[in-house]
């Protein structure tokens, strides 16, 4: 199939070329936590923030060649979509962790 | 009752499955199991003496058609609605009955009481508001935006089926084993392995995993709809307000559904596998649950409750003779509140030790979110002032809301404070607010699109003066229901109480039992009201010939009642909010259009009830641990979805004569009012009845 057949959103359907690019990246983007964590290399800190930087790397990589997103003008509602859905992630994640921080430190939970 | 050795042990071919979970003995359930199975063989005989398995087979099981699958929905909904119902009328019964002894301790043990109101929260909000709410949607929406049918057919059918299989779960486990005793959100560690060692929880898990992943299947599907497969012309900001709401509710629905489904899927992992998310010790944490099952439960409150606006909004305009009020402000605050709705959750638990700063934050963005449903409030009012308000039973469904959803609205912005609320919370008055606003807000709206919208989906009206009655009686029945319970929650009764000790609430158990007693009356006023109009279905007072029974503004009105199965003939162009007023008004209502198109429509498909029931027994298995049964489903969902994306057969066309065959009939139905519309055109005043001949 070639990468410039749109589908109804206006998203390209992508060719195996991008499929596969889009595998190898993921794969690595998997394996350096798997690694870092395993091997205990370096502090928890580092580890976590690594975790972190890894897992949001791969939501890109799998919304730019599994999704097809790319922000042109044909894609106004995946865009509008994607946008609101990092919004709410983010309001349930940094909420969460928010009030985790509160209640940890006001019942002296993990002290 | 627990076998300590199957639990620890399940048997390999029955699992944790003995004769003694099936309640032979308990007075209250056994004669219902009885009277259940008896009815049921006396339903199956019925169909099978009439032999009308094929017709239902071919005419609903498999059909792929949305109006048959909405009108299924709401089948299922009617049917659970009298479950839940049953256990509301037990818990006032049995708590009228077991205050400070002067009736003794009433007639329900506390494992009953806490299944009893543990299955009623989860059918009520679960298997009565959701499937209603979808039922409606799935009959209007694509009407109403001028689509053939929802974007994705099957899917829609499977959505109904793994519904369906929640209802069923939830059912058998009044008869089999036991449900939660937990609350209806099973807040941890009480629904952990440790404290609920029996299957209650297990089969709370399933009913709501299944049915769960059904409901972000429709949000999918209906969001896919509203996007791709409006009629030519209609923008996004001339769609209809239902649709709208339904649109964001989906969205939201959407985003919250997969939190609902982790949260439980790790409760899962919890119970069966010995993981520790929401244990007490290794490092689990209870309040994880909270925070996360109120991460998806307050969206979900706004899920229930947009499309209620929505169809409040459409009876509203309708009757009063008016087109909306404000409606590009209603379609921005359903906006808001789409957003917003994800900044309100923790005021579900601002007991639970965040602080000052974060309730503080919690509790603004609470009272700010009041202020879109506000406006929405003045839209209706608006567009009620200086209109021709025509008073039929759906307007008094929409005044019976105005008022009851504004009180529990108010009681909501109390609570929202969150010094008030460590004074009220898990008291009477906090099931007293939710009930106000459900009831009051989201059920009344269902009602009312349920009674507007009823001519479409059936070619029926239902009957004005019954109609009437049920609102007065529910509307009445539930502030005796609910209001002396606001009161004994100030006073400090807590939720839940199997035995109360304070004599002093007892007047007010009764004044509540009355309430009950009432909306029950409004139920079986319902219900008759249903039995009756069908039976009546061609009594000319009750027939709808035109199709547009109430002279409305949208598109869904410009088809037969019940629609054709490809909804129109012929699609028209849009240049409206009000589509069909617009061209009643121009006077091209009615029109034989230059010629129409054959139509493209999907095929009926075994796949949804066979894939979808298959969940069934995956689930039960799964509940007692009955391995082999849950391999054996899952290998056999597997064949048939490999089986069913082999399958090339599953489109056809209506060709041409078809089409001018049916839309001939309809266009002459309504030969009076075209020729009506079109003489009255520039003086176009309201249309009646009696104006026809």
């Amino acid at each position: 199939m070639s990468s410039t057949e749109t589908g109804p959103g206006g998203q390209a359907h992508g060719s195996v070329q991008e499929y596969v690019k889009g595998l190898i990246l993921s794969i690595i983007l998997t394996v350096i936590p798997f690694y870092l964590v395993m091997t205990g290399t370096g502090s928890d800190t580092f580890v976590v923030i690594a975790i972190v930087i890894a897992a949001i790397a791969q939501i890109l990589v799998q919304m730019v060649f599994f999704l097809h997103m790319n922000g042109s003008s044909g894609q106004t509602w995946l865009t509008a979509s994607a946008v609101y859905t990092v919004f709410i992630v983010l309001f349930v994640i940094v909420g969460s962790l928010w009030i985790f921080e509160h209640l940890n430190h006001n019942m002296l939970m993990g002290h | 009752m627990v076998q300590t050795d199957l639990i620890k042990d399940p048997h390999v071919l029955t699992g944790k499955l003995h004769w003694g979970v099936i309640p032979f003995h308990d007075p209250v359930v056994a004669p219902v199991m009885v009277a259940a199975i008896l009815g049921g063989l006396l339903l199956v005989a019925f169909v099978t003496y009439k032999k009308l398995w094929g017709y239902l087979w071919d005419e609903w099981f498999t059909s792929v058609d949305h109006k048959k699958i909405g009108i299924m929905y709401c089948i299922v909904a009617l049917v659970m609605l009298v479950r839940g119902f049953s256990d509301a009328i037990l818990m006032r019964t049995h708590q009228a009955l077991a205050t400070s002894d002067s009736f003794g301790e009433g007639f329900l043990p506390p494992e009953h009481y806490d299944q009893i109101f543990t299955a009623h929260g989860v059918i009520m909000i679960f298997f009565v508001a959701t499937p209603l709410m979808v039922g409606i949607m799935n009959v209007i929406m694509p009407l109403q935006i001028g689509a053939r049918d929802v974007a994705f057919p099957f899917l829609n059918s499977l959505s109904f089926y793994l519904f369906l299989v929640g209802a069923l779960l939830i059912n058998i486990s009044l008869f089999v084993g036991e449900f939660a005793a937990t609350g209806w959100l099973a807040y941890t560690p009480l629904s952990g392995i440790e404290y609920s060692p029996g299957v209650g929880v297990d089969y709370w898990i399933w009913a709501l995993q299944i049915s769960g992943i059904g409901t972000t299947l429709t949000a999918v599907n209906f969001v896919a709809t509203i996007l791709k497969m409006r009629a030519p012309g209609m923008t996004m900001m001339k769609m209809p307000v239902f649709t709208w709401t339904t649109f964001c509710a989906n969205i939201i629905a959407l985003v919250i559904f997969p939190i609902l489904t982790v949260a439980i899927a790790q409760l899962t992992l919890d119970r069966y596998l010995d993981f520790n998310f929401f244990t007490n010790d290794d490092g689990g944490n209870q309040m994880m649950w909270v925070n996360l099952i109120w991460a998806w439960g307050h969206p979900e409150v706004y899920f229930l409750v947009l499309p209620a606006f929505g169809m409040i909004s459409e009876v509203t305009a309708t009757f009063s003779r008016k087109k909306l009020f404000g409606y590009v402000s209603l379609v921005w605050a359903t906006i808001a509140i789409t957003i917003l709705s994800f900044l309100v959750w923790l005021h579900h638990f601002f007991t639970m030790g965040s602080g000052a700063s974060v309730n503080a934050f919690f509790g603004i963005m609470t009272m700010i979110i009041g202020i879109p449903t506000g406006v929405k409030l003045y839209n209706w009012i608006f567009t009620m002032y200086k209109g021709r308000v025509e008073l039929t039973a759906s307007m008094w469904w929409v005044i019976a809301m105005l008022v009851t959803f504004t009180v529990g609205g108010m009681t909501g912005v109390m609570l929202s404070i969150p010094a008030n609320d460590f004074v009220l919370h898990n008291s009477m008055f906090v099931p007293a607010h939710f009930h106000n606003v459900i009831i009051g807000g989201a059920v009344y709206g269902y009602f009312a699109g349920f009674t507007y919208w009823f001519p479409k989906a059936t070619g029926v009206k239902l009957n004005e003066t019954l109609g009437k009655w049920s609102v007065a009686l529910w509307f009445f029945g539930y502030f005796f229901a609910w209001f002396p319970l606001y009161y004994t929650g100030f006073d400090g009764m807590t939720r839940r109480l199997q035995y109360i000790d304070n004599p002093e609430w007892q007047a007010s158990m009764y004044i509540s039992l009355i309430g009950v007693a009432l909306i029950a009356a409004g139920i079986a006023a319902q219900v008759g009201n249903i039995v009756l109009s069908l039976y009546k279905r061609n009594d000319p007072q009750y027939k709808d010939v035109t199709g547009d029974p109430w002279d409305a503004h949208t598109l869904e009105w410009y088809t037969t009642s019940p629609p054709q199965f490809y909804n129109f003939g012929d699609v028209p162009y849009i240049n409206d909010r009000d589509p069909l007023l617009d061209m009643k008004q121009k006077g091209t209502a009615y029109k034989r259009p230059e010629k129409y198109e054959r139509i493209h429509m999907p095929k009926n498909t075994w796949a949804g009830p066979v894939l979808g029931m298959l969940t069934l027994p995956m689930g039960f298995g799964f509940v007692w641990h009955i391995w082999w049964m849950v391999l054996v489903s899952v290998a056999a969902i597997f064949v048939c979805w490999i089986k069913l994306n082999f399958e090339r057969d599953k489109d056809y066309y209506v060709e041409v004569p078809e089409v001018e065959e049916i839309e001939g009939k309809f266009l002459k139905s309504n030969e009076g009012r075209s020729f009506y519309f079109e003489k009255n055109a520039k003086f176009y005043k309201k249309w009646k009845p009696s104006d026809q001949k």
